[in-house]
């Protein structure tokens, strides 16, 4: 299929849009939660929503978005409330808080679900495909709703920017200057609440977490300031989201949430192995490169002091004797120097192992990196 | 009996649950305490990639490879977390949430391609079928055994006799890893075997409950039982009672209302966990309430003994003052004063309210603690 007849596709043109949508939001409203490590908090919101979609389904009687996406909201914001009272009012801890509520809520979409199964009337299909998603399904109408609801939170996350960030890195200093902290806590769970239900149509319920946690996560691999993390995480939520989308949609029976989930894990991998500074494959190579400049060091300073103290700037070393000072083989090491012209091996005595000498530029390295040490 | 058991549908479905329910609270009490409880639904999740791995390899659907495939996929999850907690990029709660839903995808994933043809689709991994376990059955001793009862029977053994032989070892890595360091009770490796065994009983339970629902059998009830005593033996015997009346009551439920019956059985866990918040003895909600409104009315007689004490000893006998002098309203006056006389406090005097020698004591005691003779 040629590209362009293939953008001009309706259901493509949905699919990207809604998956453009849902990135942003998420990504953007995840990095907060995840800053705040309230990561799994997305995921009992996103499983809480479930019961809200058959609620929703049983008062309109169909699968209108709008009413579906009003009932998500409501559980969600309703999951976040018992999580909060659990762990102010008993005591259990956030983790045991979290797993109930995440459980308890779905079970009880669960048994809705089979409800509305169960019921004659027809109009009951698709309510599955909010379990893992199905972006071939959305519509144009859906659309509205979901940028609606993107719009907004981008909107109040922009009103209160300053507000967010301050409680986000130092609640206790924002208590201390005046700010309703717990305001705007409940403030932030809820516009996850949103994300969430943007996410429903595309990804589902099962794995909208994934969402919230990976764009935030990748983004914060690249930067060090709030500002441009929210940024990139909102285009990596894009990127997965269009590209998980487009093959789910072009694809039949494959679910759309897993294949944007992956792509989500692979930007995450790929930020977390080669991010400047961050990445771990620098940091890896950073690491070997300091650990060999270390060894060069050691044994080019034990060659110059076994030097200097018999008098012979020339003193062959044996290698036997080199490896018992280090305590560790010093062939590798020995070899390195000789490629770089510091040592030089030389013939001793005809029946004893090799011996090493100090070359003219390995004497000079030797002492700069002596004098250095001194001075510091 | 057995024969009974066995010809019974409904019977095979509550032992089923109560089953899955035994198996995971014996656990799930040990993840609660150790604030593990992400760590289930994580490996819940992750088990279904391991599933599928294994039976794409095998074709084998369920069984000893099955379990041994779920153990390894629990495994991989939590080294996978802590290998990305380890390299301190990201923190323990996102990396559980980056590492669970990225094997389930892939699970889910290779499920829609591979897999078509088996049992094993996306709904029944989410949502369990455990109406439909009496219908699979293998031979045993001359019966047809359904054969989630066999795998979920030998599951529970093994997690009881875990818990059974080593409950000192266990509650000791529990409440002080340092201490079961330093003597040698390798604490890691219990842990490891913990969440080895919620992988087995995951993968064996995920037939009849699914995958999320899985979670609630693990979590709900030992968290209700939590809220309910102080000691472990208890909290994990609580713990099964509360899975099993569970199991039972969520059948009947859902038969009546002719619903999901796994889900039911766990939204019965969800009331047992809200009846235990409420109305538990000592930490329930309405036990706090009482016992902060005793407290408050408990300090406002001794405000009152104060008062009086102050008034005494500048000559006066005061009865008005109460709602000047402390700025009370006639009701809380009221209520105050009737709990004083009842614990014998105050007393009236031909010229109003005096203290009584107990309420003079309790006013010198707090004003001047100093002086109380001790004992």
């Amino acid at each position: 299929m040629p590209l362009a007849v293939w953008l001009a596709d309706h259901t493509i043109q949905n699919v990207v849009a809604g998956a453009v949508l849902l990135g942003l939001v998420s990504g953007v409203l995840g990095s907060f939660a995840v800053l705040r490590q309230q990561s799994l908090l997305g995921d009992t919101l996103a499983h809480a929503a479930l019961p809200g979609i058959c609620l929703g389904f049983l008062l309109a009687g169909s699968r209108e978005l709008g009413v579906l996406a009003g009932g998500a909201l409501l559980t969600a914001t309703l999951a976040a409330l018992a999580v909060q009272a659990l762990v102010r009012f008993s005591r259990l801890k956030t983790d045991a808080a979290l797993g109930s509520v995440l459980s308890l809520f779905f079970a009880v979409g669960v048994v809705l679900l089979t409800f509305i199964q169960g019921r004659a009337d027809a109009a009951q299909g698709g309510l599955e495909s909010f379990l893992f998603g199905q972006a071939a399904a959305t519509l144009r109408s859906d659309l509205w709703l979901m940028g609606g609801v993107t719009a907004m939170a981008l909107f109040l996350v922009t009103l209160f920017w300053k507000e967010l960030k301050l409680v986000t890195f130092d609640p206790l200093f924002a208590a201390s200057v005046g700010y309703p902290v717990a305001l705007l806590e409940t403030g932030l769970t809820a516009l996850i609440a949103l994300a969430v239900v943007v996410g429903l149509q595309m990804v589902g319920v099962v794995l909208m977490a994934a969402m919230v946690i990976a764009p935030p996560v990748a983004a914060r691999q690249w930067t060090r300031r709030l500002e441009p993390m929210v940024a990139l995480a909102g285009l990596f939520g894009v990127a997965a989201g269009v590209s998980g989308a487009l093959i789910s949609a072009t694809t039949p029976g494959l679910a759309t949430g897993p294949l944007v989930v992956l792509a989500a894990s692979a930007i995450v991998l790929a930020s977390l192995l080669l991010a400047p500074e961050r990445g771990l494959l620098w940091e890896a190579l950073k690491r070997r490169r300091d650990r060999r400049a270390l060894a060069d060091e050691r044994l080019l300073a034990t060659l110059y002091g076994l030097a200097r103290r018999h008098h012979d700037p020339r003193y062959p070393a044996e290698q036997g004797m080199l490896d018992a000072y280090h305590g560790v083989g010093t062939r590798r090491v020995l070899a390195r120097l000789a490629g770089l012209g510091m040592v030089r091996r030389v013939v001793h005595m005809p029946n004893e192992g090799a011996h090493w000498e100090l070359t003219e530029a390995g004497q000079r390295r030797a002492r700069a990196d002596l004098s250095r040490a001194e001075a510091d | 009996m057995l024969a009974t058991l066995l010809a019974d549908p409904g019977l095979v479905i509550v032992t089923t649950g109560m089953l899955v329910g035994t198996a995971s609270s014996l656990l799930g009490a040990f993840l609660i305490l150790r604030r593990n409880s992400m760590l289930a639904d994580a490996i819940s999740h992750s088990i279904v990639l391991g599933i599928v791995l294994v039976w794409l390899l095998t074709r084998q659907q369920s069984g000893a490879v099955q379990l041994l495939g779920a153990a390894l996929a629990g495994i991989a999850t939590v080294a996978l977390t802590e290998l990305l907690t380890r390299t301190r990029k990201v923190k323990d709660d996102a990396a559980i949430g980056l590492v669970f839903p990225a094997l389930f995808a892939l699970g889910v994933l290779l499920l829609n391609l591979y897999a078509r043809d088996v049992h094993v689709d996306q709904h029944t991994v989410l949502l369990g079928e455990i109406g439909f376990v009496w219908l699979r059955t293998m031979p045993i001793l001359g019966h047809e055994v359904p054969q989630a009862l066999v795998w979920l029977g030998l599951v529970t053994t093994i997690n009881a006799s875990f818990v059974f032989l080593l409950f000192k070892e266990l509650k000791l890595a529990t409440f002080d890893p340092a201490l079961a360091h330093a003597l040698g009770f390798a604490p890691a490796a219990l842990s490891y075997a913990l969440l080895v065994l919620t992988s087995v009983t995951a993968v064996a339970s995920f037939e009849a409950v699914g995958v999320v629902l899985f979670v609630a059998f693990v979590i709900v009830p030992p968290a209700a039982a939590y809220l309910l005593t102080d000691r472990l033996e208890r909290m994990i015997l609580l713990g099964i009672a509360v899975a099993l009346a569970s199991s039972w009551l969520g059948y009947l439920a859902a038969v009546a209302l002719d619903v999901s019956i796994g889900g039911m059985m766990a939204v019965v866990t969800g009331l047992f966990l809200l009846a235990a918040f409420l109305a538990g003895p000592r930490y329930g909600l309405i036990a706090r309430l009482v016992r902060q409104r005793h407290q408050r009315l408990h300090d406002e007689c001794l405000a009152l003994a104060v008062h009086l004490l102050t008034a005494e000893n500048q000559g006066e006998h005061p009865r008005k003052p109460l709602t000047d002098g402390l700025a009370w309203t006639d009701a809380r006056a009221t209520r105050v004063l009737a709990e004083c006389r009842r614990h014998g406090l105050v007393r009236d005097d031909a010229a109003g309210l005096a203290l009584t020698a107990k309420g003079r004591g309790a006013a010198r005691a707090l004003l001047e603690p100093w002086r109380v003779e001790p004992g």
